[in-house]
């Protein structure tokens, strides 16, 4: 065993025990702890896998910001001391189909799929030239994909020339920022302060 | 450093050695700087309060007075109260600590000299010091009391709310740098101290002071410490902690303050650079080894430097209401965090098409007032700075005779202060 099969099986156990205890548990705030575990155990996977950039934006986006989001907002509604939720039986039947569904996708796009069984050109995280790819592709500088449909997706090799473009993701990128501006709008939206209504008027 | 070590001892077994040797060696300076934080936060109170603060433990100064209290604090009951989810009250502090310990993991003592040194160190750095948080609201809501809950509510709408102002003054020198390794941004600030980036332009200056007011402010100290706020909540987040839990949760807080600080300078100070040389030392005569040794040192000092600054704030601001901390941050800070982000493109984008070049007079004007803001600048913080230092070192102490709040000798006697 290499090290970084000894950090990889203690991450993926990490992550796969705490995952089923995010499921089990049954107080609302110690799931979120569980979860912690979860998306950092991810985050290590992803550092193993020396994609710094990812392994970083999980933590801040998810452990930073989601994490801290549900646990402050179980703080703000919750009515007694701790929060228990109680699930029925009806919706474990719900929740372990919907599960094994999404787990038969995944296992099977993971078996389908031809993997890059290469090895990583540079697995030094200093000198890793990642992130400036990402970032030069997301800006629209470098293409992301030599060839591709403007959606991202792969195209067929014989397909016609005029539905090749040779994109980047600087068209989805700017998709996500305008339905982030929307979100952010109707966030502010609802939680402006309310007028209240001109007097006489019923309520 | 793990080439010298694989050099030795192969390729795994030098992994193992440095994996554990960097943990046991960061973990180490964290507590120890921890423990003389504590020391220095007493004698710092106590010169800004009038008093003498720690005085007897330990011969001279009370430097032993944070062992007493450690002593003091292992011999403690760790008491759980009833009412709280102990699962979660036990985590906690074990959260905090390991939020605050990853982040030195990344940091660049001196040159190359790192426990890995990541591509994106700043970013990773932001990361993990924001996850540090998520033990102060599992604290605060585990506790199983109300004193703790609001505490908790207020440290998470404080640092979720702290982080996008923060953020945006990282980038500001990250604009300019071109890269999130931290080990690059500090190395393209070698040389006198007018290249360290708060010097660079107009934006830079202001992002760093507020890129500290930021990290003050995320690792909750004075003036918004407001997730403790004795004299409201009791004791905050930590009201229902005692002995060993207590002194972890105290633990991240200074290992938070030292990265931050050391943030703080190596985006803006130069790092390990002293600034007042021309030549970074590790690459001159001393080599990697004895030059980064001094390296170590002066980056360091500028850490606790930063800390000592937080330190001197806590004592002389009050606190702030939790409605004036989310005003600060919101409707003051963050508009100024987007100008400074917006401006400093616009003066790079200009900057770059500037030359000394008589031919194109634009270009020779922002060329020169590119210039003119760098040298006299620096020139102006320096000297004022060293201006104050010794006027400060100048004004004669207010203390009795013989009785100065450093360099006491002996212990008083009874009744001594009172007979000025």
């Amino acid at each position: 065993m290499t090290l970084f099969e000894i950090l990889f099986w203690i991450a993926a156990a990490l992550t796969g025990l705490s995952a089923i205890m995010v499921v089990v548990t049954q107080n609302i705030v110690r799931a979120a702890a569980w979860l912690l575990f979860t998306l950092a155990g991810t985050a290590g996977l992803y550092f193993l896998l020396a994609s710094d950039f990812v392994g970083a934006a999980q933590l801040i986006v998810y452990v930073g910001g989601t994490l801290v989001l549900v646990v402050f907002g179980v703080m703000l509604t919750a009515q007694g001391p701790f929060v228990n939720l109680r699930t029925g039986a009806g919706e474990w039947v719900f929740s372990v189909l919907a599960g094994i569904a999404l787990y038969a996708t995944l296992a099977t796009a993971a078996w389908v799929t031809a993997w890059d069984k290469s090895e990583p050109q540079e697995q030094d995280a200093a000198r890793s030239s990642n992130i400036a790819q990402i970032g030069m592709a997301l800006t629209g500088i470098r293409e992301a994909t030599p060839e591709g449909s403007i959606t991202g997706m792969p195209i067929k090799p014989g397909s016609p020339p005029r539905s090749r473009w040779r994109t980047a993701y600087l068209l989805p990128f700017e998709i996500v920022s305008v339905h982030l501006l929307v979100v952010l709008i109707g966030a502010a939206y609802l939680a402006r302060a309310k007028r209240r209504k001109a007097e006489g008027a019923t309520p | 450093m793990k080439d010298v070590l694989s050099r030795w001892l192969g390729e795994t077994p030098a992994e193992y050695v440095w994996m554990f040797g960097a943990a046991f060696i960061l973990m180490g300076f964290m507590l120890v700087s921890a423990i003389f934080f504590v020391w220095l936060e007493r004698k710092v109170s106590g010169r800004i309060q009038d008093r003498l603060g720690p005085t007897r433990v330990g011969g001279k100064f009370g430097w032993l007075q944070t062992l007493a209290d450690g002593v003091k604090l292992l011999c403690k009951e760790d008491s759980i109260p009833g009412n709280a989810d102990h699962f979660l009250f036990r985590l906690a502090p074990y959260l905090a600590l390991c939020g605050t310990f990853a982040a030195f993991l990344a940091l660049p003592f001196g040159n190359h000299f790192v426990a890995k040194e990541l591509n994106i160190a700043v970013f990773f750095m932001l990361a993990v010091l924001s996850s540090e948080v998520f033990g102060v609201i599992m604290a605060g809501y585990g506790s199983g009391s109300k004193w703790s809950l609001f505490g908790g509510i207020r440290e998470a709408a404080q640092v979720v709310s702290y982080e996008v102002p923060r953020a945006m003054c990282v980038i500001v020198p990250v604009i300019i740098a071109g890269t999130l390794n931290l080990n690059t941004i500090v190395n393209q600030q070698k040389g006198f101290f007018w290249n360290w980036y708060i010097f660079h332009d107009p934006f830079t200056f202001v992002a760093f002071w507020v890129f500290f007011i930021c990290g003050t402010s995320s690792c909750k100290r004075a003036p918004f410490d407001l997730a403790e706020a004795e004299s409201e909540l009791v004791a905050g987040f930590h009201t229902e902690y005692s002995g060993f839990r207590w002194l972890l949760f105290f633990m991240a807080e200074y290992g938070a303050m030292f990265a931050v600080s050391a943030i703080a300078s190596s985006l803006f100070l130069g790092g390990w650079n002293t600034g007042l040389l021309p030549v970074e030392l590790s690459e001159t005569f001393l080599g990697p080894i004895f030059g980064n040794l001094i390296n170590i040192g002066v980056f360091i000092l500028k850490g606790w430097g930063g800390v000592f600054v937080m330190m001197w704030v806590r004592w002389t601001l009050p606190r702030l209401r939790i409605d004036q901390v989310m005003m600060v941050c919101l409707k003051y800070l963050l508009p100024i965090s987007c100008v400074l982000l917006i401006g400093v493109c616009v003066w790079e984008l200009v900057a770059t098409s500037a030359s000394w070049n008589t031919s194109n007079p634009v270009g020779m004007v922002i060329a020169i007032v590119a210039a003119a803001w760098q040298y006299g600048s620096a020139a102006l913080t320096i000297g004022l700075s060293v201006w104050y230092v010794l006027k400060m070192w100048r004004t004669p102490s207010l203390a009795p005779p013989g009785v100065t709040g450093w360099a006491h000798k002996a212990p008083i006697a009874p009744g001594e202060l009172v007979k000025t």
